[in-house]
């Protein structure tokens, strides 16, 4: 047992020190009153944090687009990264190279990703605008991200563009652990190639597909950067979401407690979704078989 | 006679159109930011966007690295990215090696344990990291960002390397040790060597990671002594928001490192991400 521990121990420390206490403290946060530039005069307010989560009228707004910005993201991302992976599972010469082209956007930084994006759907100089103008969808440029309407769709957009490699190749390399027979198999019992995606690939996919779509939409869920940069949760509250909420909360007002509290409160909310999701997903397994 | 060829040109329209189409989407924005990048001034706030400009230019490069504390933000992520991959690397493989080698109790537990950590929200952990950053005296210097960096970067890096050691055979270790390595020298003539690619592709990951992480480098740096490219960037973004030839040539210098390190090792890179999900 030495040895293990030894070896464990660097992580240990590290997962602790930076994760585990702070999520502690963060519990303590959401209790107190802290003064940032006096802390002496932090002081313990039980439950009037969590009291006033429930006057609070952003905390609404703030649920509703991240609900809107969840679904919307992981929905198209998981549809293209469908498509994108069927794409890339054909046979053809420098595969390997467009697979790694394709991954890109993965390991961009997202304040370039915000950064392109913006720039494109600028409302006076903007590529999109001009493309759609050209082709006659739209009779005149629109501010994307500066308006109510637009704003939240406009980032979810580039989210949904950063994020599609990513699920693509998840899918793709599922896609491959497929045996080639099965198909073969269909193909002589003369199905044809849309009953073959649905009765063969996509239930084998299945698994994949849910456990890549539940991270996912965790991981959407906790990501504010790219609506931190391109709107800053404006205009007005229109693409604020709750883990944005959060952080404005503590650094723009500095009440570092109630800003906790929301953290709190959105950690609780994604893990009550991912265990109904887990046990949906139980439920269906039992009906199946 | 003629039907063969029809019909082969025909597979290779099937085959092609989705892949251009499918490529031009994920790599257009990049174009347009290199293009961007090289049009002059004058040529990008025109009332018809140009495709591709009449005069191009480096002028918005030059100004950039002159005029501009571009490099420092460069240094200072170079800093940081590099402190993160050694510290990280270290304690990951350290921690990889005893989940693929050595049985102990509550093994499995451990190794979710160490992935449940992914899946706190930044917000959460930020708001008391700076305040405890704060209190340890190193808030706006490159160790909070290399401490935080680190940790983050560790379950991931841990994960994928336990998979690339698993797929070593104990065997090899097993005669090793009657050849009389001891477990360190096993370790570092055995493993080392035939895990490089994975070790390389972790490498890379932590690279990434550090260098395009957004919000504690925004949260824990205040100022030139320590803010990373993309703080450096977001900044840019809202002190010049009319000069995108800067801005975009930033975004190329900063996405090149990137893009040239993935390329390099994205089959490891590909085949670490995907270990999880094709067995889940």
């Amino acid at each position: 047992m030495a040895l293990p521990l030894f070896l464990l121990s660097p992580a240990l420390a590290l997962l602790v020190g930076i994760v585990a206490y702070p999520i502690g403290r963060a519990v303590w946060l959401s209790f107190h009153r802290l003064e940032i530039l006096q802390p002496d005069l932090t002081r313990f307010v039980g439950l009037e944090h969590y009291q006033a989560l429930l006057q609070d009228p952003v905390i609404r707004i703030a649920l509703q687009n991240s609900v809107v910005w969840v679904v919307g993201v992981v929905v198209f991302q998981f549809l293209g990264g469908l498509v994108g992976a069927i794409i890339l599972n054909r046979r053809f010469p420098g595969r390997a190279v467009v697979r790694g082209l394709a991954l890109i956007p993965w390991a961009t930084p997202s304040v370039l990703v915000a950064l392109m994006w913006t720039w494109m759907l600028d409302g006076n100089y903007g590529l999109l605008n001009d493309l759609l103008v050209k082709a006659g969808i739209l009779s005149r440029f629109q501010p994307w991200l500066a308006q109510p309407w637009s704003a939240l769709p406009a980032v979810i957009l580039a989210d949904v563009w950063q994020g599609i490699p990513f699920f693509a190749v998840m899918l793709l390399a599922a896609l491959q652990a497929i045996p080639e027979d099965l198909f073969e198999a269909a193909k002589i019992d003369g199905a044809s190639a849309w009953r073959v995606f649905c009765h063969v690939t996509l239930p084998l996919l299945l698994p994949t597909i849910l456990i890549t779509t539940m991270l996912r939409m965790i991981w959407t869920a906790n990501y504010m950067d790219l609506i931190m940069i391109m709107t800053g949760g404006g205009p007005g509250y229109s693409s604020l979401t709750v883990p944005l909420h959060a952080y404005y909360t503590a650094y723009k007002r500095l009440d570092f407690g109630y800003g906790a509290t929301i953290a709190i409160v959105q950690v609780v909310i994604l893990a009550a979704a991912i265990v109904l999701y887990l046990r949906q997903l139980r439920a269906n397994e039992g009906m199946v078989q | 006679m003629t039907r063969r060829p029809v019909r082969r040109a025909w597979a290779a329209l099937k085959l092609w159109v989705p892949l251009g189409a499918w490529l031009t989407f994920v790599l257009a924005p990049y174009a347009w930011m290199f293009i961007t990048s090289i049009k002059p001034p004058n040529e990008l706030y025109t009332k018809a966007v140009r495709y591709w400009p009449g005069q191009p230019t480096f002028e918005g490069y030059r100004l950039l690295l002159e005029t501009t504390p571009f490099l420092t933000y460069m240094r200072n992520s170079g800093i940081v990215a590099v402190s993160t991959c050694a510290v990280a690397l270290v304690v990951a493989t350290a921690a990889a090696y005893c989940f693929s080698r050595i049985p102990f109790r509550g093994k499995g537990v451990m190794l979710f344990g160490f992935l449940v950590t992914q899946l706190f929200p930044s917000v959460l952990l930020v708001l008391p990291l700076f305040l405890i950053m704060r209190s340890l005296g190193i808030l706006n210097t490159p160790p909070a960002l290399i401490l935080a960096h680190s940790t983050f970067a560790v379950p991931f890096s841990t994960w994928m390397l336990t998979g690339f050691f698993n797929a070593i055979p104990r065997e090899l270790d097993e005669a090793a040790t009657i050849d009389g390595c001891t477990r360190l020298q096993t370790f570092r003539y055995v493993l080392l060597p035939l895990s490089a690619p994975g070790v390389a592709a972790a490498l890379t990951y932590i690279f990434i990671y550090s260098w395009n992480e957004f919000i504690y480098a925004l949260t824990f740096t205040a100022d030139l002594r320590a803010r990373t490219l993309p703080v450096g960037l977001q900044t840019f973004m809202g002190e010049f928001i009319i000069r995108w030839d800067l801005l975009t040539a930033g975004g190329v210098i900063t996405a090149l490192p990137i893009v040239f390190f993935f390329m390099l090792v994205q089959r490891q890179l590909i085949a670490g991400l995907t270990a999880g999900a094709v067995k889940g």
